[in-house]
């Protein structure tokens, strides 16, 4: 069987499954459209989490940035892991206590405010839809690639699947559904990574693959690979930062504070029967998020290593060392196809150069070659995770399966976010401020309607995406952690925040980095609005607008507390309220009120 | 209301211990410190870029199940915990 039709095969069968889950498990009740009834195991759920938590970023673009970002890529690794710390010590079991559906639901009633609610309403439809946008690209690669097309048609179809697939399900079909998407994912991810790791470092394990020797001598496979790419004038792999030392802390901090505030997420802790499952869940769902997170070092590393010696297959300088382009291998030109790599012959020779031309002494050095400058014009690095078992020249069945596992990834992340949309439109606003006389039926409607329209806006905007998947994310994340995650954490430790203190805090943060980004990258993302003029890229301490969050999470805490000291204190019940949630005992189900 | 109280500072307690440690591992040793850690080599990477994609993975995750356990624990010592099935 050739590649195409192993790949139509294996993706056709795995969504078959998904759908068939989906209308077997399907919601019938508001109940179980929000919250999958009780009756999740915490293993079982953690799973689920894990697989509504790695996205078609985590998937698909993270090893890619850590290809060629190596030790500056640490950010996202950390970042995207310690954050299910803080929530399991700061937020999870607290939420789960309270018993309620949704995130602007909890802030509504810890600050005795509708105003309140429909702020964390409006922050967190602004995180989720920022999220899909990200989605949406890891899906347009992830499509262009299987259906052989331009980035374009591969979105556009890629979206008419995800409506179909989550405005169906809801959290109970999503639930399970996740369950199967998980084994998906992780079997696509690391089965690869072993054959890769066998064949470079002769070890099958490849978190330890990345500390062996390589199979055909006695250099370390990171000393190679230091080499490799120093010797064309990149960084060296171990040592590059991103931006500099500060800009990863707040990088890193950005993305743990904004994973304990992205409510697609926390919504997961409302289905746990119990506060003490609550706990649990979190630390299942990083073990199984961990899998996938210590192979990607190796996956990153080892794609860099390969791709390198694709294209320089000898000792720099000497000119059969460079491929031929009409000898190219055929992941090169099925990835051509997509637009998301290009190749132009600068100096006419036939062969290809790959190098860094922005470093000048490397520079002259390659025009000594008679080289006339880098003609690999476009490498996305979105694209690395699925070429990756094609130029390791792995069987087609990985590479189908590679396929199957990124589309497993995105659409379970895209179903989830879409969901916590959903439900915070229909529920939080419909339901809880404006028409409180709603019936089910039409909330569901509601429900479905505004999944609708989420993907419409997600997809426009996904055709002309701000970043690499990984980097919308990235945005989506510090928008999270500068408006959510505050206003939870202090209405759970500081009894003292008041109404006025959380609405001013959460405007304040969201605020903040939002101005910041939009300076940056355009208004709503559209280049070339921003808005003060030619300000020097990432002014703000060389903090860059990505990781920009944990500046606002920060203004946000200081803003709450300081107008809370100046303002009238919270009421008597809402003490009571926050004592209550501190501890377990009395948990009931999540209930309507 | 005495019991609920202590309860809840020790909770803070272990809370501060083990988010010192997630500060440690991955702040300190991943980014701040890690040219100085990454002097040691573990085969053929250093200590610091070991921590910041690997240990630091790890040691959040024991974090979170010696959290569960304690927890569960002190739940039982001030009888706050949930009814048991």
């Amino acid at each position: 069987m050739d590649l195409q039709t192993i790949t139509y095969t294996f993706v056709g069968a795995t969504f078959a499954l998904y759908i068939g889950i989906a209308f077997w498990a399907r919601a019938s009740t508001t109940g179980e459209f929000y919250v999958a009834g009780k009756g999740i195991h915490p293993v079982a759920n953690g799973m689920a989490t894990a697989a509504d938590w790695m996205s078609a970023a985590s998937f698909i673009s993270m090893a890619g940035l850590i290809a060629f970002n190596g030790y500056g890529a640490s950010v996202f690794l950390m970042g995207w892991t310690g954050g299910y710390v803080l929530l399991a010590l700061l937020l999870a079991p607290y939420l789960r206590k309270f018993g309620k559906f949704t995130v602007p639901e909890f802030i509504g009633e810890r600050y005795y405010s509708r105003t309140a609610r429909i702020v964390a309403v409006v922050c967190l439809i602004l995180a989720s839809i920022t999220y899909v946008i990200g989605q949406m690209k890891g899906i347009g690669v992830a499509f262009s690639r299987f259906l052989e097309t331009d980035y374009d048609t591969g979105l556009y179809i890629g979206m008419g699947i995800v409506f179909i697939y989550s405005v169906l399900g809801g959290m109970k079909g999503i639930t399970y559904t996740q369950i199967a998407q998980y084994c998906v994912l992780i079997f696509a991810y690391t089965v690869p990574a072993i054959f890769i790791s066998l064949n470079i470092t002769g070890n099958p394990i490849p978190q330890l693959g990345i500390l062996s020797t390589m199979s055909d001598g006695n250099t370390y496979m990171m000393d190679k690979l230091n080499l490799v790419v120093s010797e064309l004038g990149f960084n060296e792999y171990t040592t590059q930062v991103l931006g500099s030392k500060l800009n990863m802390f707040a990088y890193t901090l950005t993305l743990m504070i904004g994973t304990a505030g992205l409510p697609h997420v926390i919504i997961r802790f409302f289905t746990v029967p119990k506060v003490k499952d609550a706990r649990a869940t979190a630390g299942w769902a990083l073990v199984f998020i961990a899998i996938l997170y210590t192979t990607a070092p190796a996956v990153g590393s080892m794609a860099r290593l390969n791709f390198m010696n694709t294209i320089q297959s000898g000792p720099v300088g000497e000119v059969t060392s460079n491929i031929k382009y009409e000898n190219r291998p055929q992941w090169f030109k099925n990835w051509e196809q997509t637009g998301l790599l290009k190749f132009e012959d600068k100096n006419g020779d036939g062969r290809i150069q790959y190098y860094n031309e922005k470093n000048k002494e490397f520079a002259a050095k390659a025009e000594s070659y008679g080289w006339k400058g880098n003609e690999m014009i476009k490498v996305d690095r979105d694209i690395m995770v699925l070429a990756n078992p094609e130029i390791a020249k792995l069987p087609n069945w990985v590479i189908a399966l590679v396929v199957a596992g990124g589309l497993a990834a995105a659409l379970s992340t895209a179903a989830g976010l879409l969901l916590a949309i959903a439900s915070s439109i229909s529920h939080d606003l419909l339901k809880g401020i404006f028409k409180p006389d709603i019936s089910e039926r039409e909330e569901l409607m509601a429900g479905r309607i505004a999944m609708a329209g989420a993907i419409a806006l997600a997809g426009y905007f996904g055709l002309h995406p701000p970043d690499f998947a990984a980097g919308t994310v990235a945005i989506a994340f510090g928008l999270a952690a500068s408006s959510i995650f505050p206003a939870l954490m202090m209405g759970i430790f500081n009894k003292n925040v008041n109404r006025t203190g959380a609405i001013a805090g959460m405007v304040t943060g969201i605020g903040i980095t939002m101005l910041y980004v939009f300076q940056h990258k355009g208004i709503m993302f559209i280049p070339d609005t921003s808005f003060l003029g030619g300000m020097s890229p990432n002014w703000f301490f060389g903090i860059s607008p990505n990781a920009f969050g944990c500046v606002g999470a920060l203004a946000n805490f200081a803003v709450a507390i300081g107008v809370s000291k100046m303002t009238e204190a919270p009421p008597e019940h809402i003490q009571h309220l926050v004592e209550d949630i501190r501890i377990p005992a009395g948990a009931g189900a999540a209930s309507e009120h | 209301m005495n019991k609920n109280t202590d309860y809840w500072k020790e909770n803070l307690r272990l809370v501060a211990i083990l988010l010192a440690i997630w500060f440690a591992v991955s702040f300190l040793f991943g980014i701040i410190l890690v040219d100085t850690l990454d002097a040691i080599r573990i085969g053929g990477v250093g200590l610091g870029f070991w921590f910041a994609q690997q240990g630091s993975i790890y040691t959040f995750l024991a974090l979170i199940f010696v959290y569960t356990k304690k927890m569960n624990d002190l739940d039982r010592k001030y009888d706050v915990h949930e009814d048991d099935d």
